[in-house]
């Protein structure tokens, strides 16, 4: 029992680096994410039903051939990358940064989705009685949506990093599976159970896996409760 | 001083119509889709007409013809939705600021203490809307509205989603609003009762157009208007002042150009001034001074228009010393009577027929806007 709690330093950065991961994927996708939603539900422009399927593609490719785009897009020599890396000194491939850009766009359908449906379900007459009282645009925005979607976001936000810290296929084939940069808990546990003898971390990995998502879940589950009650005005 | 004229298309309904209004209370009347809430709305700027001009005091809100239009948030035309649209995520006191933020400093009006008072919302500042009652809610949107010192207020049937109870317990505001605070207002309204009670000028809206504008007493006079009033309930208005009250019987006596009308008791000074609706049906036609009645209220008259067709029931325009009186009556009986324009009748009104519908502070005269308590 007592070898279940005690962890190597391999473990213990494996675990670091997925909350790292996880939180960097979730609050970077974040500001775009409620951008898109806002765009998607109530934008009236040419390419919207593009610009949707775009957003949902990750949902139903398989993860590889995510990672594989994002390989040719944002690798060392790829379209994107070398721009990024020689121009702006921003490297994705083979390093965390570019796991927490593998877990961002797995998770990003979900996060949009979310908060699609909390703008969708906003009362609009609200936001015209806001204008009537003197506000413009952006102060409707942040004094009446933005408060009536904040259930939604939180939903989001959840979800997303629910994504991220489980993201297998994107993150090992984009950034492969390097300890100490690229080894999250997903990929950390594979690589246990690749090798004789290695059940056991994986399996104490397994078990924070578990702990980490549970505690997620009920916290959102607080929050999000929180938020729609204020919402509501309960 | 506002003055309004607006075209626009939507599908199948065309709206075309134009009204001024010198302040007060201008009552667009009408039924329902007869585009009385499309009006408002352009006048508060929530979408842009196909052609119109939309004056406030001296500012341009709209103006097509050279590309004007004033963004919603920039008009100060604070709008009293039909179903309050209360933000639900602040309180009632944050409700009540939040147009404040927004509104030039100078522009003066009231402050929160005095809308609060003249709402009687004090007790409810803490509470979050879903808390509210229908007509709580109400009154806390009317103060919102104001609190963002808008120059011209506009109202959807604000009492439309409210039980009798709670209509009453909103018309005192409302009315305190167009004779104490002073603001123009702009009502929406289908009841006439309402429009009755608190409108100083009125226009009647059918199918997107102006069927009639004026003085609401003359409006409500004219016997053409009675499709778009509502047979029903329509009737004339008089404007009277409490001459007395009858202690033994429990009456008050209201003296009227026509003469004198003994109502059901009214808690109001002797002096004060008091609008009467006399509903068309509640009228009877006597052609001499009628003796060994019961109904105690005789209004001597001219008959001046009669109309109705060829149905049973025909509508009678009275003359009685310079203000209208409305009648309906059956065309046998006009035949009977002998009744044509011009002769003399006497109106018999029985004193049950005053209930509480009936009566409403009459908007007092600008000049002496301070000499007088309306009271409902």
């Amino acid at each position: 029992m007592a070898e279940l709690l005690t962890f190597t330093p391999e473990e213990l950065t494996a675990i670091r680096l997925s909350l790292r991961v996880a939180s960097v994927a979730m609050i970077g996708s974040l500001p775009i994410g409620v951008l898109i939603a806002m765009l998607l539900a109530r934008g009236r422009f040419w390419g919207r039903s593009a610009l949707n399927v775009l957003v949902h593609l990750p949902l139903v490719l398989p993860p590889v051939v995510t990672g594989y785009f994002l390989l040719i897009l944002f690798g060392r020599h790829g379209t994107l990358g070398e721009f990024l890396a020689d121009d702006l000194g921003i490297v994705f491939a083979f390093r965390w940064t570019g796991a927490a850009l593998a877990s961002a766009i797995m998770g990003f359908p979900l996060l949009v989705r979310a908060i699609r449906l909390s703008v969708d379900s906003v009362d609009r007459r609200l936001e015209d009685a806001a204008a009537t009282l003197g506000a413009g645009r952006v102060w409707v925005w942040l004094t009446v949506t933005l408060p009536l979607i904040l259930p939604g976001i939180v939903a989001g936000m959840i979800l997303s990093f629910a994504r991220a810290l489980g993201e297998f296929g994107a993150t090992i084939t984009f950034v492969s599976n390097i300890p100490g940069e690229t080894q999250t808990l997903p990929t950390a546990i594979y690589t246990f159970l690749q090798v004789p003898g290695g059940e056991t971390g994986a399996l104490r990995l397994t078990l924070v896996a578990v702990a980490i998502s549970v505690v997620a879940m009920f916290a959102s589950e607080a929050v999000a409760q929180r938020a729609s009650r204020r919402a509501l005005g309960l | 001083m506002l003055s309004v004229a607006v075209t626009h298309r939507l599908g199948d309904f065309t709206l075309d119509a134009a009204f001024e209004s010198e302040g007060g209370l201008t009552a667009l009347f009408g039924r329902s889709g007869a585009g009385k809430t499309s009006l408002i709305n352009a006048i508060a700027g929530l979408y842009r007409p196909d052609t119109g001009r939309i004056v406030a005091d001296d500012a341009v809100l709209t103006d097509t013809a050279s590309g004007i239009f004033v963004p919603a948030h920039r008009r100060r035309v604070g709008y009293v939705f039909q179903e309050g649209r209360l933000f639900p995520h602040l309180n009632v006191r944050q409700n009540l600021l939040y147009g404040r933020w927004f509104a030039p400093k100078a522009a003066g009006g009231a402050d929160l203490d005095q809308i609060v008072e003249l709402l009687g919302i004090g007790s409810l500042l803490a509470r979050r809307p879903a808390n509210l009652s229908g007509g709580e809610k109400q009154r806390v949107a009317i103060g919102r509205a104001l609190l963002a010192r808008p120059r011209l207020l506009v109202m959807d049937e604000p009492l439309a989603s409210l039980d009798e109870g709670r209509r009453a317990e909103i018309f005192p505001y409302i009315e305190r609003l167009r004779d104490e605070m002073r603001v123009p207002i702009v009502y929406v309204s289908h009841s006439i009762a309402e429009v009755a009670r608190l409108a100083t000028t009125l226009v009647v809206l059918s199918e997107g157009k102006v069927a009639a504008i004026g003085p609401t007493a003359q409006i409500m006079g004219r016997i053409d208007l009675f499709p778009l009033t509502g047979r029903a309930e329509a009737g004339a208005i008089l404007a009277t002042r409490v001459a007395g009250h009858d202690d033994k019987f429990g009456l008050t006596v209201l003296r009227a150009a026509a003469g004198e009308l003994r109502v059901p008791h009214l808690d109001l000074p002797i002096g004060a001034a008091l609008r009467v609706r006399i509903r068309a049906r509640d009228v009877m036609i006597s052609l001499e001074p009628p003796t060994g009645l019961s109904a105690l209220n005789v209004l001597p008259g001219v008959v001046a228009e009669i109309a109705g067709g060829d149905g049973p029931i025909v509508q009678m325009r009275l003359d009685c010393a310079g203000e209208a009186l409305v009648a309906r009556l059956t065309r046998r009986s006009v035949e009977t009577l002998g009744l044509v324009p011009g002769k003399q009748v006497h109106a018999v009104i029985k004193s049950i027929a005053f209930d509480h519908h009936a009566f409403a502070g009459a908007a007092p005269p600008a000049a002496s806007a301070d000499a007088e308590i309306a009271e409902g």
